[in-house]
């Protein structure tokens, strides 16, 4: 077995970044502070390169399967001789891939942070955060067991508010860190309990143990059943309740749009390739569990994933705001995931769920963080979120145009970019599973392709927008991560996840189907192309053309009318009785609960003040008719 | 009285002997000369916590009145700890010039109610146990009112005498029903009485209260805000901290060993009141403006959390107890602290002094963010351990919703801890407090409780230690 003891590394200097930073950052200057956190993520990203081709490739047998070691553990917490608190360091599959992730986008999120943050009075601060959170999250992947992983989680919680939070310039920022704070904490009251019902059932925390598909936490620990499922089922759906606010998932979604008022680099960090897969990561991480144990909890894994896809990319179609646009599509996305994960069996082609989940979050990382990024560099040059805002950059932001229209095509599915290969394997799992959930994503799949374009054409073609100051081009700091990415997203496709990444470690085959692939292509297609009519033309005919061919321009210029159908269908039809209805529910139903909580929370704290008049006599009032109601309560009454 | 007895009582003898050095020296001093006095007092105050260190035996003394074993001294210990780094913090506000003539005074109360205290926990009688009450309390009134020339500082010191006075008032009545019932006094004898009579609950609800009174728990904690408010922040940090840590400590002695028959009767009273005094404290702190409120009210709530433990009533509950008050005085005196520092230096009290403090004051701002999540049990910190374990105890009794409810408040108290990190570290202000050396006495104390929350977070022998100690108690 070959040694991966220096793995530990990985997590540990981005954490010593953060005390050098938040130590003595104060005393150095801006750009020393960038290069520090920017090479000593470099560092990491090495490692990790070199843990995941040692792993897959160098240090394996070919041919056998992928086995889960640990690197490293350290006995933490003895409690009692049954339960003791481990700290270590887990090398899987899993665990090796997401430490490729999020090394890479964080080191481009640094680099490109440089050149984005420039200028800005807590340049030190904002790198030290970053860190801090680069190593809560890796921390969070490499946890050997469910309780370190809860630990971490909490760190993630912690500093991705820190980050979110980082701009109060507007009041709307202020009640978005609180809200993503609050949502995600209740859910992860639901993760908590989780752990403690798993552990209390199977007697431990370890992975290795609870995952073990012959081991006693699958094939014993069902539990006595409680409302129709057994205690297992339901400590898995409380820790997916958990993943589900990570991840942004219905209806814990919320967060997710109003946490774009934090810098646009932590969004592309946190909101695209990190945080929000975590509870993805979380139910692949039980994945056998869920598959072998409670079936049951992993069909609410599906439907919720599926439900929220939908649901998500809907709304997307209305957004204006570029970065909400964005937030909404990372939903939808992780929906995909999430489905994937819900429809997949366990072991060999069944698995094949498991795989693609696995795949999209890689691909997903990859043209989310690119799209994000390159979001940023448009907000960095026109400084504006809003689509109408802007129009006609093309000219002006050539290297942001064509790496944002890659990441477009990308997450549009056209082959051979990685995107097309991780969703067809996706709609390919679902199909052998559920045709209904099928039927949603192939929808999801056209309506993903129309509001990408729809964002991509509004921003780089439509109207020649007249700006204040000429956009330029973005820096090559930024723009060098955006270059990198991309190659990413193009290429990132032709990884042989089928044999690296499976349910059960062994690698499996699988043919793509044309069947499904050819349709799913063209669902794509028809989505761009709507998009290319509705949005592409507005300015795009000279006027030229008007004049000379004025009946066949009237035709031409109303699309053959077929922009009226589109527009009823879109507008007066999907806008207005989908996605108006869903964006209302989303903000006054879902989000207006939420709210009333936080409001009944502080109407009870005002209307309790008057107990505190500072008046002796009524204090030792209440003292004392505290000790005769405990007094009749529990001598007479008890 | 032989030379092992001696060593036995070592922390209250030496207490006592201290109180009189600093008296004599203080008489013998100029004016002019009596910052002296600081520096004194420390050195010897250190060298006597170094001294309770010592290996101590189970024993007892004056036929069963007097006991100690290696729990209590640990108990001990973590109060002159406590003691010690509160010491270390008001060094700066004691140079200042209006308190030059009382330094002697603040040292001497101090050290009466910590002797009060120790004799709380060592007691194996009611008589004992009511000398040590008072002895604990009485002094913390004067303290209280130690910047008497404040209107505000008076008014706490009344207030705190007056109402403690009825608190023990009631207490007391409650013991001579209990000798009443079982005409004992010794905890020992008591025990074997004990029923379930309705004289005898009765009579432990009215030493509860008068428990509850110490311990600030709902309905009994009215005292607390106007006293916080009005005290110096030195005091406010000593009786939200050590006395109320104390208290607990002497709570769960009793409660395991003179109250255990009645577990099944006072269970449900713990019940109540936990749920009552963590959301209360929690609704009451997150509106608190000013910091020494804010830490003061939030203090109560995790009062609440304490009753847990006793919930728990076994081995684990004891040791989950005694580690979470050793974290939460460590993390609140980091707190308090900061605070304290602050105060002292600039005289800023309010939430809104502190927004953007981390630009100007980055090592008091993250040692502030350490004790905040210790406060509010963010993992890894120490104070998540605290609570975790408290909920562990409390969970293997079946309190299931309980539990429930104790993690949905401690979820609320994270909200307004972190309004003040949030403060600290991401609102922006034009004129945030300007950077400010304290003095070495200060950061020594600052230092500590540091290092504590982070040795308790990593470290888990402690809890180990603890633990072994509590076996011995509870069989």
């Amino acid at each position: 077995m070959a040694d991966y003891t220096y793995t530990l590394l990985i997590p540990l200097i981005p954490f010593f970044v953060f005390l050098l930073l938040g130590l003595t950052g104060h005393k150095m200057k801006p750009v020393v502070s960038g290069l520090i956190g920017t090479s000593g993520l470099g560092i990491a990203a090495i490692l990790a390169y070199t843990t995941a081709f040692k792993y897959f490739w160098a240090g394996h047998v070919a041919g056998a399967a992928y086995t889960s070691l640990k690197a490293f553990e350290i006995s933490w917490l003895h409690l009692t001789d049954k339960l003791t608190i481990h700290m270590g360091i887990l090398i899987d599959p899993i665990s090796v891939m997401m430490l490729v992730v999020i090394t890479t986008v964080s080191l481009m999120v640094h680099i490109y942070s440089i050149g984005y943050m420039k200028g800005d009075p807590g340049f030190y601060r904002f790198f030290s955060f970053l860190s801090l959170f680069s190593f809560s999250m890796l921390g969070l992947v490499l946890a050997t067991n469910i309780f370190q992983m809860y630990i971490f989680w909490e760190l993630v919680g912690v500093s991705s508010f820190l980050l979110i939070g980082y701009y109060y310039d507007k009041p709307s920022a202020v009640a978005a860190s609180k809200k993503a704070f609050i949502v995600t904490r209740f859910a992860d009251l639901g993760f908590l309990i989780g752990i403690l019902m798993l552990s209390f059932n199977t007697g431990t925390f370890d992975f290795q143990t609870l995952t073990d598909p012959h081991g006693p936490a699958i094939t014993q620990a069902a539990g006595a059943a409680f409302m129709g499922m057994s205690v297992l089922t339901w400590s898995l759906i409380f820790i997916f309740v958990g993943g589900a606010g990570k991840s942004a998932m219905f209806p814990f979604h919320i967060w997710l749009p109003d946490a774009m008022e934090g810098p646009t680099p932590v969004s592309a960090l946190i909101h695209a390739a990190t945080m929000v897969v975590a509870g993805v990561y979380l139910v692949a991480r039980l994945f056998p569990v869920f598959a072998l144990g409670a079936p049951d909890a992993l069909h609410v894994v599906a439907w919720i994933g599926g439900f929220s896809s939908l649901f998500a990319a809907v709304i997307a179609c209305t957004q204006t705001d570029i970065k909400r646009v964005l937030a909404f599509s990372t939903m939808s996305q992780i929906g995909y995931m999430m489905l994937a994960l819900g429809v997949s069996g366990f072991g060999g082609e069944e698995g094949l769920g498991f795989m693609a989940s696995n795949f999209h979050l890689f691909t997903h990382a990859m043209f989310k963080a690119l799209l994000f990024l390159g979001a940023g560099a448009v907000i960095h040059a026109v400084h504006s979120n809003e689509i109408t805002d802007m129009g006609g950059l093309r000219k002006h932001l050539p290297i942001t145009h064509i790496t944002f229209l890659i990441a477009c095509l990308t997450i549009a599915g056209i082959p051979p970019l990685s995107g097309f290969f991780s969703k067809d394997e996706i709609l390919v799992a679902a199909f052998h599973a559920n045709k209904m959930l099928f039927a949603i994503e192939y929808i999801v799949a056209g309506l993903t392709a129309f509001y990408m374009f729809r964002l991509y054409y509004g921003i780089f073609w439509g109207k020649n927008t007249h700006y204040h100051h000429t956009p330029h081009e973005a820096p090559k700091v930024m723009t060098i991560p955006l270059m990198i990415l991309a190659f990413g997203s193009v290429f990132a496709g032709f990884l042989p996840f089928k044999d690296l990444v499976t349910s059960d470690g062994k690698a499996f085959e699988s043919a793509i189907d044309y069947w499904i692939a050819v349709p799913s292509v063209l669902i794509g297609v028809v989505g761009i192309l709507i998009a290319t009519i509705m949005y592409k033309k507005e300015t795009a005919i000279p006027d030229k053309v008007a004049g000379t061919l004025k009946h066949l321009y009237k035709w031409a210029h109303r699309k053959f009318y077929m922009d009226e159908v589109y527009l009823f269908v879109t507008r007066k039809i999907i806008f207005r009785y989908i996605s108006v209805p869903l964006a209302w529910f989303d903000r006054h139903i879902v989000d207006g609960t939420m709210n009333g909580i936080a409001g009944i929370t502080q109407y009870a704290a005002y209307s309790i003040k008057g107990l505190q008049s500072g008046k002796l006599q009524q204090y030792a009032f209440v003292f004392i008719s505290g000790t005769i109601i405990l007094v009749l309560i529990f001598v007479y009454l008890v | 009285m032989n030379f092992s007895d001696i060593l036995t009582m070592r922390h209250e003898l030496m207490l006592t002997l201290l109180a009189l050095v600093v008296l004599i020296i203080d008489l013998n001093l100029h004016n002019r000369d009596k910052h002296l006095i600081i520096p004194i007092t420390l050195s010897l105050f250190f060298i006597d916590t170094l001294v309770g260190f010592l290996p101590a035996d189970k024993s007892v003394l004056f036929g069963g009145m007097y006991r100690t074993n290696g729990l209590l001294v640990l108990m001990k210990n973590i109060l002159n700890i406590g003691v010690l780094i509160i010491l270390l913090q008001s060094v700066t506000w004691l140079k200042k010039e209006e308190n030059r003539e009382k330094i002697s005074e603040y040292f001497i109360l101090l050290f009466s109610t910590l002797i009060g205290m120790n004799f709380m926990i060592s007691s194996g009688d009611f008589l004992m146990f009511y000398l040590g009450l008072e002895l604990a309390t009485i002094p913390v009134a004067a303290l209280a009112a130690y910047t008497h020339h404040q209107t505000k500082s008076a008014e706490a010191g009344i207030k705190l005498l007056l109402t403690s006075a009825l608190s023990s008032g009631i207490l007391l009545f409650g013991i001579s029903l209990i000798y009443g019932s079982t005409g004992s006094i010794y905890f020992d004898t008591i025990t074997e009485l004990y029923k379930n009579s309705p004289m005898q609950v009765l009579a432990f609800i009215f030493f509860f209260t008068g428990m509850a009174f110490k311990l600030s728990l709902v309905p009994f904690h009215l005292w607390t805000a106007d006293v916080y408010e009005g005290a110096p922040i030195n005091v406010t940090s000593y009786l939200s901290v050590i006395s109320k840590g104390a208290a607990a400590f002497i709570l769960i002695i009793v409660m395991f060993t003179v109250f255990n028959t009645i577990a099944p009767v006072y269970n449900h009273i713990l019940y109540l009141i936990a749920i009552i005094t963590m959301t209360v404290g929690n609704l009451f702190a997150l509106r608190q403006k000013n910091m020494k409120r804010f830490l003061a009210f939030s203090s109560i709530a995790q009062a609440g959390f304490i009753l847990l433990g006793i919930l728990g009533g076994n081995v684990m509950g004891m040791t989950s107890v005694i580690y979470f008050v050793l974290v939460y005085i460590f993390s609140n005196l980091g707190a308090f602290g900061v605070v304290s520092a602050i105060s002292t230096v600039t005289g800023k009290e309010s939430m809104d002094d502190y927004d953007g403090l981390y630009a100007t004051n980055p090592r008091l701002s993250l040692l502030m963010m350490l004790a905040l999540f210790s406060l509010a049990g963010i993992p890894p910190v120490a104070g998540f351990f605290g609570k975790f374990f408290l909920f562990a105890s409390a969970a293997s009794a079946g309190y299931y919703w309980l539990v429930f409810i104790a993690v949905l408040n401690a979820t609320i108290s994270l909200y307004y801890y972190l309004l003040v990190v949030k403060a600290m570290f991401i609102n922006k202000n034009e004129t945030p407090l300007a950077y400010f050396k304290s003095d070495l006495a200060t950061r020594v104390g600052l230092i500590l409780s540091g290092i504590g929350i982070f040795i308790l977070g990593f470290w888990s022998q402690i809890y180990e230690v603890i633990n072994s100690l509590s076996f011995g108690i509870i069989h």
